[in-house]
């Protein structure tokens, strides 16, 4: 059963209060090697949303269409993992004919988003949840945007406190990348109660 | 004997998943407030690293290099399907609890950085031993990450409750800013320990 929540309350509730990152733990490993410089965190946070989105929709899809009639239920991480793959392998190509200078900017940062591990998650928790089309896709762009946010926070975080001179040699690097993200995930933890999807 | 005891060393220790290289803590955190489901967790992932690394070590002759990544995601795939299947059929409940994140262990950055950075140049019972001993590294700071975060979060030690009752128990253990402060802290004493031995 499709659970009863308005596509748009979705769409928030994924961008604060249950940020895939901060609440879900999803894609930390791209979010701590990346978030060392603004540029590079502003580029693939768009290429996250982007893919997330699309993903999800197709996902959803095949999910449905493909894999419940045909009975292959067992099979969907490796199908999910495929359109993924596929998915980025395509815009990738795309990208590169139609905004060389999107590509410039993307190009590393692409191939990377296959084994990142919050656009398999986002899939996984639309499934779970029996979310309807519509709301899958307000679910994917909100994710996609809510990484995005907080990766941007964080690298704006990182670029002052990284030049501190105070910092015990011991915790520099990901022991104090790791502080400030529970420090965010707290604040966001304050927007809780504003919306709820589970 | 002593390269096996060496990789051992090197995995847990010096070379960690996850306090040195920042590898995997992905779907791993969120499973971390609670020991017993920590426990299947690491095994799986220790488990699919291994036979994962054992695949692409036997097969990497035959793959092409443009494709490897891709075959590599498959192999993980195939295995982490098997762990799926088999935790629902004898685990049902520590299944449903751990919710996506069995699936999420695809995506798992340490399987694939073995697969590749080790079993990809190296034999088969040596790749597995490799694979078997990074996630026996990953299973060493997780299950301490969890140990505090059940403890203090519920009062007990794998469901049983070790803390009196009156231990007023730190809700913001069982949510998600403790996972990160919990790792933090870890990777500051074991990089702590690791610069004062260099020192001397």
């Amino acid at each position: 059963m499709a659970p009863d929540i308005s596509p748009f309350v979705l769409f928030f509730a994924s961008i604060f209060t249950s940020n895939i990152l901060l609440a879900n733990f999803l894609g930390m490993c791209s979010f701590i090697s990346v978030s060392k410089d603004i540029t590079s965190s502003n580029g693939l946070g768009m290429a996250v949303t982007m893919v997330m989105t699309i993903t999800t929709a197709l996902n959803w899809i095949v999910y449905h269409k493909i894999i419940i009639p045909f009975g292959i239920e067992y099979l969907r991480y490796i199908i999910f993992i495929i359109v993924i793959a596929a998915v980025v392998q395509i815009l990738e190509m795309l990208i590169d004919r139609l905004s060389p200078n999107l590509y410039m900017s993307l190009g590393i940062f692409l191939p990377l988003i296959t084994v990142n591990c919050a656009i398999l998650g986002v899939t996984l928790f639309m499934q779970l949840r029996y979310y309807t089309f519509i709301q899958s896709i307000f679910y994917g762009l909100g994710s996609g945007l809510g990484w995005w946010l907080a990766i941007m926070a964080l690298a704006a975080i990182r670029k002052r406190v990284d030049k501190s001179p105070n910092v015990p040699a011991a915790v520099k690097g990901p022991g104090l990348t790791l502080i400030i993200i529970g420090i965010m995930a707290m604040a966001f933890i304050g927007f809780s109660g504003m919306l709820n999807v589970q | 004997m002593s390269e096996y005891n060496k990789i051992l060393k090197e995995n847990v220790w010096y070379n960690n998943p996850v306090f040195v290289q920042i590898l995997g803590i992905c779907s791993a955190l969120a499973v971390t407030n609670n020991l017993t489901n920590t426990f299947i967790m690491t095994i799986a992932v220790s488990l699919v690293t291994a036979f994962s690394s054992l695949t692409v070590s036997i097969i990497k002759g035959f793959i092409p290099r443009k494709v490897r990544m891709i075959v590599q995601t498959l192999i993980i795939a195939f295995y982490v399907i098997i762990v799926d299947i088999i935790l629902r059929a004898y685990l049902p409940d520590i299944s449903k609890s751990l919710g996506p994140y069995v699936g999420l262990i695809i995506t798992n950055c340490i399987i694939m950085g073995r697969a590749e950075g080790f079993a990809q140049s190296n034999g088969p019972i040596i790749s597995f031993w490799d694979g078997f001993t990074s996630g026996l590294g990953y299973l060493v700071v997780l299950m301490s990450v969890a140990f505090f975060r059940e403890l203090l979060g519920f009062g007990t030690l794998f469901g049983i409750r070790v803390l009196p009752e009156e231990f007023m128990s730190w809700t913001i253990m069982l949510m998600a800013p403790s996972a990160f402060f919990m790792l933090a802290i870890f990777i500051w004493v074991a990089k702590g320990i690791m610069l004062r031995k260099e020192a001397k």
